[in-house]
């Protein structure tokens, strides 16, 4: 059973209860599925649930998707275009933060608003932020025009079986 | 690739790929279009079957080639669309604009 295993393997591991990882790459989109991938593979230790994984794929692909088509829009010298991605892994608790060193936001809380985007012309839906609140539990955006953005969001893992439970 | 994409009918069918991120939404906005825009294809039916990841640029290929069709009185459908994929649909409220099938 899925929530035996979980908590079996959380008590079976090293007794680490910090981890961290760090990654940087060029802001194309080659290195989007990486990016999402590598951060899930960060995880696995704590056993995630196949939606855990989901959630935090589709978040960091959201966050990472931004850096590069709308960070470094119109940038074109694309080899010095990075994106670095920082996780922190605080016992059951997954930090994720991605930087990207472009354009920046002027305001902020519009670009947050659902269906908010600034390309519509270029089949985007303004859906990136909703999807990273509604697949995170926190999620927070300091940008400023001309100074970058970084997307902070972290996520408690292992909060399903107890929900199940309490069925 | 050209064979994710096929017409029957008045349907364009476009099998969308294992995943679907903004890596890969360009290529199939733009072979969409061309299908719609060049062949005048009325109705779009995106199949999710090997669709294991989704983002919101999956929404936006969707969006888009609705606004296109859609004054002409075109549909769009969704079909072999897992739990994951249709939880993702109807977050944007997609489901009230298009057709999720199985
Ligand atoms: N890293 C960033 N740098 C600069 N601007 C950004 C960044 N991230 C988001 N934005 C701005 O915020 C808007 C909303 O972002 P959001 O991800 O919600 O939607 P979108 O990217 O436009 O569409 P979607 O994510 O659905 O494809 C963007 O259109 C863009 O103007
Ligand atoms: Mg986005």
């Amino acid at each position: 059973m899925e929530t035996g295993r979980r908590l079996e393997n959380k008590h079976a591991g090293s007794g680490m209860t910090k981890n961290e990882m760090q990654i940087q790459f060029t802001a194309v989109s080659e290195n989007e599925a990486f990016a999402r991938i590598a951060v899930a593979a960060f995880v696995t230790p704590l056993n995630p649930t196949l939606e855990e994984i989901a959630d935090i794929k589709t978040a960091v692909s959201e966050a990472v998707t931004n850096a590069i088509i709308h960070g470094y829009d119109g940038m074109t010298e694309k080899e010095q275009n990075q994106v670095y991605i920082h996780c922190l892994l605080n016992r059951d608790v997954l930090q994720v933060e991605v930087i990207d060193e472009g354009k920046g936001i002027e305001d902020v809380e519009k670009a947050m608003e659902p269906m908010y985007t600034t390309k519509p012309d270029m089949d985007r839906s303004g859906m990136g932020f909703a999807f990273m609140e509604a697949f995170m539990d926190e999620l927070e955006v300091i940008s400023e025009p001309g100074q970058g953005t970084t997307v902070l969001m972290s996520k408690k893992l292992g909060t399903l079986p107890f929900i199940d439970r309490e069925e | 690739m050209e064979e994710e994409f096929k017409v029957i009918d008045n349907y364009l069918m476009v099998r969308m790929p294992a995943e679907v991120d903004h890596h890969a939404s360009e290529y199939i906005g733009r072979t969409a279009d061309r299908y719609i825009l060049k062949e005048g294809v009325g109705n779009v039916v995106f199949d999710f079957e090997k669709t294991r990841f989704m983002d919101s640029s999956g929404i936006g290929i969707i969006i888009g080639r609705y606004k296109k069709i859609t004054c002409f009185g075109g549909r769009v459908f969704a079909v072999n669309a897992d739990a994951r994929i249709k939880k993702t649909l109807m977050l944007c409220g997609l489901h009230k604009v298009i057709e999720i099938m199985e």
